[in-house]
Formats: C-alpha cells, structure tokens, sequence
C-alpha cells in the first residue's frame, strides 16, 4: 500500500521538526541585564500579591518591589522607613501611622494614606482567602471581616460578612492614617514589618475591593526596583532599578529571581558561576560547600527554631521531670555540628535568639547535656519505657531524628524509636484524634521578631501552633499582660516572666536554632541575610 | 486504512476516559489535606481554609468532584491549580521545553542505537561488539537519579563543559546534556534490539540473494537489512516514550528545566489534583497518538502489514 515514499517523507518531517524545535527559542541565556545587576536564587513564589504572599521566595521579591513601612536596627528595635513618624496615643490602642512625602509607585501614581487602607482592607477581607489575613486581627473590625463558622465541622457555614472595611482604619489626611487595634499592643510597630503590610496602587484594583486580573503577573510597587516584563512562571522575574524612588537607593542596578525547582540545581549554577547568590544552601551539599565556595561560604542568623513536643494527653509524659529528663539527655551540639554539620546551632532557650529579650541558656540546666543526671530523674519520676518521636518523612528530619533517638537510647537505657508520618498534615490528624504518636517534631518561623511571636503561637492557649495543647494560664496571662503593657521595654519583662514558666514547666524540648546558610560568586560583595531570611538588596553590591 | 485509524480513535476516547478516572480516584485517595500542603507547617485560619475549601469543592464526595471536575473539562476548562493559575497556561508554558528535549533525547538515542547496534551486528564478537556490550549493561544498572546528578557534576561544574542547568528558553546546547542524559536511560535497549535484529536478518535468504546478485555489502546492510530490522526497535522507541516521560521527572528536576516532568512532581507533592490529573491527561493523549502513529510506521516499514 504504502511505498518507499511516505517513509522517506516521515524521516524527512521528523528531521525537519527536530531542527524547528532544536532551534526554536534559542534566545541566549540570559546575561544579567547589566554588568551592575545580581542573579539570586529562589523557588517559584505561590503568589505575589503581598497580602496572600507568606512563603520566603514571594517575601525576597517583594523586599526588591517595594519599601516597608518599618524595618529593624541593628538591635532589632524597629524603625521608620517608608513611614515618617509611627505614634501611639496613650492606652497604646490607637497608632498613628503618617508616611514620607514624595514617593510614588512604579506607574507614577502617589504613594497616599489610602494606599495602605485599600490593601489591608483587601488582605483581611475573609472572602478573598489571602493567606497573609491573619496578620489584621489586631486591628478592629477583624472579626467582622472573618464571621466564624457557627458549629465549625458542621454542615452549617459562616454568614457573608456584612462588610469588607476595618473599622479600625482611619485616613486623616493624603499622608496620615490612623490604626485602631481591638485590645492595646505596645509592640505594633514591629509587626507592620512584614510584607504583607504594604501599599498596593489603584491600579491594582479593577474596582473598589477586586484585584484586576493579572496585576499579580506584573506587580506594582513603591520600592527601590520595579518589574521588567512579566513575572515568567518558573523560570525568572527581572527587577530593574526604579528611576523616581526617593528611598534609601540601592548599590546594584537589578535583580534577576532565578526560579529553581531544586536546590541542588542551583547549588550546581552557583558553583559553576552562574548564580550570584544561592539563599539556602542544600543539606545534600553541605559537605562540599566550604571546599566549594570557600570564603563565599556564609552563615547569620535567622528565626528557625526547632523543637520537640510533648502531646498533653499522652500520661506517660505528665510529669515535668520526665520531660527534664528526655531534654538533658539530649546532646544538641553534637547533633548539631555531626548531622547538620554547623549548619543549626543548638537551642537552649525558648524563643530564637533573633528577638530582642531573648536570654541565653533561660532553659536552664534541663537544656544541658547530662546523662548521669537525667537517668537518675527518669527513673525518680518513672518515666515510660519506650520512647517515640514523630516525624513527617518529607522534610528530611531522619537522620537527627535517628541521631536524638540513639543518645536517648543511651542515656536513658530505655526503647527509642522514629515513627514516620508521610506528610506533616497526617501528624496534625492524628494529633488532633488524640492517637498515641509519642513525641512530635515541630518548628516555627517567626512572623515578626518579639518574643511575644514565639510565646502566643506555640506556647498559648489558643496558639495556632500549640499542636500538643499545653495550657498554663498563668503563662497566658503574663503574655497577655506583656502584650498590653505601656513600654515594649515593659512588654519584655512580663514575656521573660513568662518563658520562666516554660523553663519550669518545659512543655517542649528546644533543640535547634536555624541559621540562614548561604553562598555568592566571586562577582558580588557585602552579601548580608536578615533575620527574615532575605538578601539585604540596600548593601549587596557588584564588584568589577 | 481510514477505518482502521477512526476505529482506533474510538478506541482512544474510552481509554482517555479510564485513564484519567484512575488517575482523578488516586489523587482523591492520596489526598490528606492539600490546603495544608500549600502552606507547609504554618497554622492555617479557619475562614482561610473554609473559603479555599469551597473555591476548590474540597469537601465534596468523590463522584461529584469528578463530575465537577470532567464538565468543565469537556468545556475545555482545564480549571485552576491550588495557587491560583491556569492550568491550561501551565501547560502551554511547560510542554515546549519537554518536547524539546524529549525530541532531542529520542534522536540521540536512535542514532547512536542504530549505527552502534548495526556496526556491532556485523562485527559479532568483535572487539567493539564486546565493548558496547559492557557499555549498555552499565548503563542499564544506573538510574537516572544517578546519572542525572553525576552528569551535572561532572559536565557541568568539574570540567565546565555544559552549561550546569538550563531553563524554559535554553540553548540546543543548554539542553543538550540533560538530552544525552535522558537518551542514557533508553539507548541501551533500543541498541541490543537493533543488534539481534540485525544479526538475525543478515542469515535471511533475501539477504543472500541481494549479495548473489552483486550489490555493494554496504547497500545490502543499510538498506535491505536495516529496514527489515528497524520494525522492532521503531516499537522500541515508541514505548521508550513513557521512560523518557518519567525519566524526565528526575532530570528537569536536576537541571532546573520547567517542564511536564517538574511539574507533575511539584504536583504530587503538594497534593494538587488538578494539577495532576491536568497534566497527565494530555501526557495520555500523547501517548496513545504516539502509539497509533508506531502502528502507522509498521504499515510504511513492512508492506506485509496492511490495516483494515
């Protein structure tokens, strides 16, 4: 039927559609887009939208497309940035927040008070699912933005909110507004930090409270960059300098965000010169990075803080001195410096060192390795004889998990086990079902550096992360009393009252403080990390 | 011939339907709380996690989210990943690249399969015949999870002879060691096939006849043998479709290339459904138009096959 013919054809299409798609877009590699510009590394952001933006890619890329409000010194005491002058009436509910004359965003417009009033509005709006919500619910109004659902699990829902504007927020005059929180916080000033608490332009919106479709693609902003093109799915966004900014301006001309889906990847560009500069580090290349990189090896610290929980409902752990005694037969320098190989430092207090009233070794003794000491506290207290720590297997948590294990083991000369979960989801469940997992692995990443950041979610009540349900109240109360306190300073005494309960009580094991582990080519210089995990853009710069 | 394409293109939309079915009950199954997921280990809000269960009919039964599911489908409506994007946007963006380098890496593998399988076949027992023989067992023992990161190590940051990773709108030459990387893990086969295929038609009686009749020995071998031989491997390559296509999960994941690969990874781990079933629903459409354009090469091949 078919001759010599159609199977010369097909070879010859076949070739031909090889070359086409060999060829096609072979635009060259992108060259940074001026000798004065840095590649930097990151993964692909869930979302740009500052308000919905929560993970660490999407918060590098802001810090390049626009100017906080607030920043932190040296001594993490916050201060004004984009904002002139941030006050507060006495009583410590109502802030006045008025902001720097001048700046306008990248499409011209002004930066006015509205600005900031129309994105937060936006942000804790409960029916917009911003994931950067819950950073409102300080100010008034929140609850009735975010209705609760009447009988949670239950078939009925929550009621449309009769509104979709803080009554909290105020707009005195084009550069001043005022901000009116649900219970008085000495501390605001910190908290409106975060990315989330940026302006967004009118342009933004393509009506009163709707974001017009594909701003996110090219965001609009009031920092030191502004976009060059589209935000280019996993593959790149280009920020270029902002000619009109009126800031602090930076040294380098623009930023290239590599997107990786894999940091071995980008591992491999930073040491082949491809990449400026790589955040984090791989785990799985942490042993060759000091040979590699040399002094283009860097470490500083940031918020990470690891720990072990115990879940209340579990008997066998009742007793404080149980718990004591679990924590002091844990060496965590030498997990630290073998398993992580320098990469965490060990953790002996309850909040990260990276906020202000952090006390080293608050702890205690029951942070120090002591296996005499805490074999003889374990069998006083008669504690269980078979000992299991949790895990979700998709974080890389085996091996110090196996590490800990073993040193309990010994020390202890009890059964110690790793229990594998699949994902971190399955732990929550069986948690929540009140399931013997034994002990659980846990971390937190501040939100915005007070110790009141540490102490509310994870040792709370209601914190949203106190998974394993500790409940103290008088700790919740000297909280409390330090989160409405006249001073921050006075804010710090009741929160350092507080941690000395958990010192007592020792609800969770602290283990490990992470560390931002990162490295640069040889093409850049002054490569600083904050304690937000982010490239300090204002004093990187290229050299020659 | 024309009947028997549209009977196979009947046959196509059952499977497209199964398959996708299967693929949709999995991700249903594997599912344990993709808000969760979506923001790793931070505590989610209650109205967040109430209103992104609604937007993505997360709490409905199995059925009516396939039903859901499939009748936006068949609009054309690929529906929206958990972070917000198109799919159908994902997929334009993310099939170029894999094409590409699928392309390249079937080209590769195929024309060292062949010339290195045909040359081995007439030198039996020689010392390239060995030579290769060891060459393909070991590259039948590595993985590509083994390969890829090797490669990259060596190639790209030891010797600096490749670029160490390549993105959307690489280079041919960006592309082509995680090309040859990828041909690794399929020209091993296609190369012994070749060879016994070969070897077996050059005793063939049609072959004896063409040397009686004096033609060149290279004519005999290139041209009367080859065709003969090549309809095994031509099946060869187009099941090798399917290794390249999970080969590529590891190797786009190694050399940063956005492609399918990456993305049916990032999927999975994270939980999205959509996203998922998405993307492997068009992976199945190619594979059965692969396959049906094989059968076609057999007719072209082997004037024997005729279809009805």
């Amino acid at each position: 039927m078919l001759g010599k013919r159609p199977w010369k054809m097909a070879a010859a299409t076949a070739a031909i559609s090889l070359l086409v798609a060999g060829c096609a877009g072979s635009d060259s590699e992108d060259p940074a887009l001026s000798a004065n510009a840095v590649v930097i590394s990151i993964a692909e952001p869930q979302h740009l939208l500052p308000t919905n933006a929560t993970d660490s890619s999407s918060a590098q890329v802001l810090s390049s497309l626009f100017y906080p409000l607030v920043s932190f010194d040296a001594e993490k005491k916050p201060v004004e940035v984009a904002a002139e002058k941030i006050s507060v009436a006495k009583g410590n509910k109502v802030w006045t927040i008025k902001i720097k004359p001048g700046f306008t965003f990248h499409n011209g417009e002004p930066v006015t008070a509205q600005n900031y009033i129309d994105a937060w509005n936006y942000g804790a709006y409960g029916p917009n699912a911003q994931s950067g919500g819950y950073f409102f619910d300080r100010i008034e109004g929140y609850a009735d933005l975010n209705p609760i659902d009447p009988d949670k699990d239950g078939p009925e829902k929550a009621p449309k909110p009769t509104t979709n504007v803080l009554s909290g927020l105020k707009k005195v005059d084009d550069l001043t507004f005022t901000v009116t929180l649900s219970a008085p916080f000495a501390s605001f000033k910190s908290v409106i930090a975060y990315s989330v608490f940026h302006p967004l332009p009118n342009a933004a919106f393509s009506s009163p409270g709707v974001i017009a479709k594909g701003f996110e693609e090219k965001l609009i902003g009031n920092g030191p960059f502004k976009m060059k093109g589209k935000w280019e799915h996993d593959d790149k966004i280009v920020v270029e300098k902002y000619s009109d900014f009126k800031g602090v301006v930076p040294k380098i001309d623009g930023v290239t965000w590599k997107i990786y889906g894999d940091q071995m990847a980008a591992y491999a560009d930073l040491v082949s010169g491809n990449l400026d500069v790589q955040t984090t580090i791989p785990t799985d290349a942490l042993a060759n990075a000091p040979a590699d990189l040399g002094e283009r090896y860097l470490k500083s610290e940031n918020s990470v803080f690891e720990f072990i929980g115990f879940p209340t409902f579990l008997e066998q752990y009742k007793s404080a001195d149980v718990r004591k005694a679990i924590s002091m037969a844990i060496n965590r320098d030498e997990i630290a410096s073998q398993v992580f190989l320098g990469s965490r430092t060990a953790a002996k207090s309850f909040v990260s060192p990276v906020v202000s009233g952090y006390r080293e070794g608050s702890c205690g003794e029951a942070c120090d390795y002591n296996p005499t000491k805490a074999r003889d506290l374990y069998r006083e207290a008669k504690g269980p004889a078979e000992i299991k720590i949790t895990y979700n297997v998709d974080g890389g948590h085996k091996s110090w998990v196996d590490a800990t294990c073993n040193q309990i083991r010994a020390a202890l000369q009890v059964k110690c086990i790793g229990e594998q979960e699949p994902k971190f989801a399955v732990m929550q469940d069986k948690l929540q079902a009140k399931q013997d997992i034994g002990l659980i692995r846990l971390g937190w990443i501040m939100d915005y550096p007070l110790m009141e950041n540490y102490l509310n979610p994870l040792y709370g009540t209601n914190g949203g992360s106190n998974y394993y349900g500790w409940s103290n109240t008088t700790f919740d109360s000297l909280v409390k009393q330090g989160s409405q306190a006249a001073t921050p300073e006075q804010s710090i005494k009741k929160w350092q009252q507080a941690e000395n309960i958990l010192a007592e009580e020792m609800p969770v094991i602290p283990l490990r403080y992470g560390q931002n582990v990162f490295g640069h080519s040889e093409r850049v210089a002054n490569v600083e990390m904050d304690l937000f995990s982010k490239v300090n853009l204002y004093e990187i710069e290229t050299i020659a | 011939m024309f009947r028997y394409i549209v009977r196979r293109l009947l046959q196509m939309i059952l499977t497209f339907f199964g398959a996708t079915f299967v693929v949709f009950a999995l991700m249903f199954a594997n599912q344990d709380d993709p808000i969760q997921a979506l923001v790793g280990e931070k505590p989610i809000s209650d109205t967040l996690r109430a209103e992104l269960t609604e937007r993505y009919h997360l709490d409905d039964g199995f059925l009516s989210q396939y039903w859901h599911y499939m009748s936006n489908l068949l609009t054309g409506d690929l529906g929206d990943s958990l972070t917000g994007r198109e799919i159908s946007e994902m997929l334009s963006s993310s099939w170029p690249v894999t094409v590409r380098l699928a392309l390249m890496a079937i080209v590769i593998a195929a024309v060292i399969a062949i010339a290195a399988g045909v040359w081995s076949a007439i030198r039996r027992g020689g010392l390239f015949d060995n030579g290769t023989l060891m060459f393909t067992l070991l590259l039948l023992a590595m993985p590509v999870v083994v390969l890829a990161p090797v490669a990259q190590w060596i190639f790209g940051m030891e010797l600096g002879w490749f670029p160490a990773t390549a993105s959307r709108n690489a280079t041919f030459y960006a592309l082509l060691l995680p090309a040859i990387v990828l041909a690794c893990t399929v020209v091993a086969t296609q190369l012994r096939v070749t060879r016994t295929s070969v070897v077996e038609n050059l005793r063939a009686d049609y072959v004896r006849t063409a040397r009686a009749k004096g033609l060149a020995p290279r004519r005999v071998v290139w041209v009367h043998v080859l065709r003969n031989s090549l309809i095994p491997v031509i099946t060869l390559i187009g099941v090798d479709l399917g290794v390249l296509m999970s080969g590529a999960i590891v190797t786009e994941d190694v050399f940063n290339i956005p492609g399918v690969g990456s993305k049916l990874a990032q999927g999975v781990r994270t939980e999205d459904g959509p996203l998922v079933v998405g993307f492997v629903s068009v992976l199945v459409i190619f594979f059965l138009v692969m396959n049906l354009v094989v059968d076609l090469l057999y007719a072209a091949l082997d004037p024997r096959i005729r279809y009805e």
